[in-house]
């Protein structure tokens, strides 16, 4: 295969077979849980069985003399080694100004337990069920207190608190947007039409559960962690410079093959930090492994608002403004980045995909006695999502114009389009969209299949959503004055090795995503260089120096432009050397398909010979260029991603048991250029599937009374499986994006943001209803459909 | 302790466990064979799908001296040498992975559903399916590289 052949096959656009996927198709994938340090421990943590007590007493003396145990640590020990507490990366201040209130997050409980799942103590013990066995015998003595764990009540006065530091229970009150001009937009209008939701609470359940291994060295003073991390300098820049773990140059963290995220391997919880801090008191590597019924009561969960919104509409249909209060649920603490998710990543998409004049949003935010709340797939972006799409579609339908003659009438045609809720929109074509996703589904056609339906006794729906979500969250600046604590910027070095083979360093962290293979795409599109001779590098803070990490659908955007930012400086520098050694001025050299060429003559030379060259350093005077060709990055990008779509589910419901069965689901995505469309697809199923899962299966249930999580293992949490879900119709329409050298938006989230209120807005189609509560269980449809 | 023996991968193997240990522990921590994964611990998810003489079982659910004497096969032992096995090629093939997390139990699973079923439509992969939990794929190209490696058996 020639450079040309090569980079059709393997260059940016083609669908890739994944460079990841041998490992993990013969069982040679390397999680956390698959390595194991010479004398390592196991840990085990003392869970609180109540939503909210004191603690009172812990007496660990049989415990501690139960065969196999090495020692059981409290929230006392953590403190006598002067260790901080968890932190929230991100400052919300309320409407009068006031920063966000909470109290300390301990590492292990102090005085108080807060949820059912907090980490009370840790029983570390030769073999894992030595520890297990052990936790067992940890006598705790619990002062029970009344706890509250749904925000309706919370803020009540008399309602059990949190947190003292945090009256009625209300961390902060937040709002974003004109209200002034708001109240005048619904005063000028002809309706108003308006709806009260729920976001339904989720928990993430990534297919392997949370784990962490702290190996400190005496003879270094250097500690590593190993960690199921989305972000491994992230987690090592909050346990050094705030929980102070270790000094940042003497902690190592290490996030391997890592089983899926969706946001709930991006926080730093206590059970990783509790690992790194005890290897060195025990003076032994300390492996924790989360069992799944502790993913459910203890890794971040996602959602859980309560919504009162308002559409105010003239007489022509055309949309005039937007009215939105929410409750959302922060949990027992705030979690890394919880503040922002029902604030920045909410409020600010709220303006969807529509030229609305005004909007005023008001978001309170209220802790309770449940686990933190924080980013899970689409953060913020789902919830503002439904809020528009199901309000959009319901006001459709009450002034009885077809729904995507509605939005067509509303959309926003002309860009860049600055939105009342800060987001400036710089490209997209939603009409576009929505035509493919019309087509795709054949709308026109519905009618016929309706009654089709109807003639078997089914009734059958049609819903829509048109989403618009933001990702990359960047310039650093931008999200600085936003309240982020960290910049969001991506790195990359590329290190060109003297045989013309090359490493990339990324600070992006693939989990599922794929980077090894689209990454290496790029590389291999840019320099014209055999895919096989590239290798991403990702995951370890010794190897890569600095970087953010993969949250927000941000790699693509972010971490592929510092990769493309940082190619250009090697080929700048390339053409530097290919001048010398061709004897031609810089101007004349022309690098095409992986050869340095000078321009209208037949002398050239390959990339690999150019790099063994820039390594041997004789040919070029070194006085000017160094040798070696090694470059990196910084990318901070210009603006935020603004990928868009159309989604359409067509539903039927047998109205006598209740059961909704999606017949069709379309999902049309603008995400701009696309480096690997089979990868991209794949993104857009898994995500359609988790919000499918929203929709109709999902719940995180606590008893009001007790606290307990009553959905707390995959027999109570309905996790969709196959049988549950269709095979999806994926399209897309396309404008690059402007604010990165790629023209890349971002397609980690979309499936799950634009899926939801699709879904919803087809059953309430099919049973003629105006609303109707996620997740629709066949007992909810069967409810509605027989007017229960 | 017990010794406990079994052949898994076609190798005569033996260790001295706690009587309670599991299959997958005996598999991971005894043999270090750390394609088998723990997914979830009440026979939900599928991940530590191997097969116990020929067929597809949760090894969360059986202790390692249920398994003694027994052939074992793990997704280790599932290749021909470099020679993918037609279930592995068309989940490459077909991005019927992502995380990687689940796709042992499910290769292992799809191997056991298509010695039963050789031909099975997209409902029957899907039903067939209902012991494995994907969180990554949305299941659409995990049952198209079924269907694909149906073809190709």
């Amino acid at each position: 295969m020639n450079a040309i052949e090569a980079k059709k096959a393997t260059g940016i656009g083609a669908a890739v077979r994944r460079k990841e996927d041998f490992r993990f198709i013969t069982g040679n994938g390397n999680y956390t849980d698959d390595i194991n340090c010479p004398g390592q421990t196991h840990a085990f943590f003392v869970r609180s069985p109540h939503a909210h007590a004191t603690v009172d007493a812990i007496d660990f003396a049989d415990a501690l003399a139960a065969p196999g145990v090495i020692s059981v640590l409290t929230g006392k020990d953590v403190a006598a080694d002067g260790l901080g507490g968890l932190i929230c990366g991100w400052m919300v201040h309320s409407k009068d100004g006031s920063p966000m209130k909470t109290g300390a997050h301990p590492v292990l409980a102090l005085t108080h337990v807060r949820y059912v799942g907090d980490h009370v103590a840790v029983v570390i013990a030769e073999t894992a069920a030595q520890a297990k066995d052990a936790a067992e015998l940890v006598e705790v003595t619990y002062g029970e207190l009344a706890s509250v764990t749904a925000v309706a009540g919370a803020q009540a006065s008399g309602a059990a608190q949190v947190h003292a530091e945090a009256p009625r229970n209300t961390s902060f009150e937040w709002e974003l947007g004109d209200k002034a001009a708001t109240e005048a937009a619904f005063k000028n209008a002809a309706r108003v039409i308006s709806l009260d939701f729920a976001n339904n609470r989720l928990i993430p359940n990534a297919m392997e559960p949370r784990a962490a291994i702290g190996d400190y060295d005496k003879g270094t003073g250097i500690y590593t962690l190993y960690t199921t991390s989305q972000n491994p300098h992230l987690a090592r820049l909050v346990l050094s410079a705030f929980v102070g773990v270790a000094p940042e140059n003497k902690l190592r963290v290490i996030a391997p093959d890592v089983g899926g995220g969706f946001g709930s391997k991006i926080f730093i919880y206590a059970e990783e930090t509790v690992c790194a801090w005890a290897s060195k008191k025990v003076g032994r590597p300390i492996k924790w492994v989360a069992e799944r019924s502790e993913s459910f009561v203890s890794d971040a969960h996602g959602r859980d608002h309560q919504t009162h919104a308002e559409l105010a509409v003239d007489a022509n249909g055309r949309m005039l403004g937007l009215r939105v209060k929410t409750i959302a649920n922060l949990g027992a603490y705030l979690s890394t980045f919880s503040a922002s998710i029902p604030t920045y990543l909410y409020a600010t998409l709220l303006s969807g995909q529509y030229d609305l004049p005004a909007i005023y949003c008001e978001v309170d935010g209220v802790l309770t006695h449940t686990a933190p709340v924080d980013a899970y797939r689409g953060a913020g972006r789902p919830e503002a999502t439904y809020v528009v799409e199901r309000l959009v579609e319901t006001a459709a339908r009450e002034l009885g114009i077809d729904p995507a003659e509605f939005r067509r009438k509303n959309f926003i045609r002309k860009f860049p389009h600055q939105t009342p809720v800060i987001m400036a929109y710089d490209v997209g074509d939603y009409e576009a969209s929505l035509n493919e996703a019309c087509r795709m589904i054949d709308y026109d056609g519905f009618p016929a299949r309706k009654r089709e339906a109807e003639a078997r006794g089914m009734r059958r729906g049609i819903g829509f959503s048109a989403y618009i979500e933001a990702c990359g969250i960047a310039p650093s600046a931008a999200a600085g004055s936003l309240g982020a604590g960290v910049g969001l910027w991506e790195s990359a070095e590329v290190r060109v090795n003297p045989t013309g083979s090359v490493e990339v360093m990324t600070g992006s962290h693939s989990h599922g995503q794929g980077h090894e293979t689209t990454f290496a795409q790029l590389v291999s599109d840019r320099l014209g260089i055999p895919i096989d001779n590239v290798e991403i590098v990702h995951g370890d803070t010794d190897k890569v120096q600095f970087g953010l990490g993969t949250y927000g659908s941000r790699s693509g955007a972010v971490g592929m432009s510092a990769i493309q930012v940082a190619l250009d400086k090697v080929i700048t520098k390339a053409r530097k050397i290919a001048a010398h050694i061709l004897e031609a001025g810089e101007g004349d050299i022309v690098f095409e398909d992986g050869r340095f060429t000078v321009a209208g003559t037949d002398r050239g030379m390959a990339f690999a010979e150019l790099a063994l060259q820039a390594y041997l350093g004789m040919k070029f005077p070194t006085s000017e260029i160094e040798p070696g060709l090694k470059e990196s990055s910084f990318y901070d990008p210009t603006n935020f991603t603004f990928p868009a779509g159309c989604h359409i589910a067509e539903v039927e419901i047998d109205p006598d048991t209740g059961v909704v069965r999606v017949i069709k689901f379309v999902a049309v995505d603008d995400f701009g250029n696309i480096i690997n469309p089979m990868i991209v697809e794949g993104q857009v199923h898994g995500g359609v599937a988790q919000g499918i899962g929203q929709a109709l299966l999902e719940n995180a249930v606590y008893d009001p009374e007790t606290g307990q999580l009553l959905s707390g293992s995959f027999m109570d949490y309905c996790m969709p499986r196959a049988d549950d879900l269709p095979s999806f119709d994926v399209g897309v329409t396309t404008t690059p994006a402007p604010s990165n050298p790629l023209g890349l938006k971002g397609c980690g989230e979309a499936g799950a943001i634009g899926s939801p209120p699709a879904i919803i807005n087809a059953i309430t189609d099919a049973l003629g209803i105006r609303d109707i509560a996620m997740p629709v269980t066949p007992e909810r449809a069967w409810r509605a459909a027989n007017g229960l | 302790m017990t010794v406990v023996a079994m052949q898994v991968n076609g190798k005569q193997v033996s260790a001295d466990v706690e009587p309670r240990t599991l299959l997958v522990h005996y598999l991971r921590e005894n043999l270090l064979l750390t394609g088998t994964h723990v997914g979830c611990d009440t026979s939900q998810c599928g991940a530590c799908v191997v097969h116990v003489n020929g067929k597809a079982v949760k090894s969360c659910t059986v202790l390692a001296v249920q398994a003694a004497g027994a052939q074992v096969r793990t997704i280790e032992g599932l290749a021909d040498g470099d020679a993918l096995h037609p279930v592995q090629a068309a989940f490459k093939e077909h991005h019927g992975l992502q995380c990687g997390f689940c796709t042992p139990g499910m290769i292992m699973t799809a191997v056991d559903m298509l010695r039963r079923i050789p031909r099975p439509d997209e409902t029957t992969i899907r039903h067939e399916l209902e012991g494995n939990f994907c969180r990554c794929t949305g299941y659409h190209n995990i049952v198209k590289a079924i269907k694909a490696a149906s073809e190709a058996l």
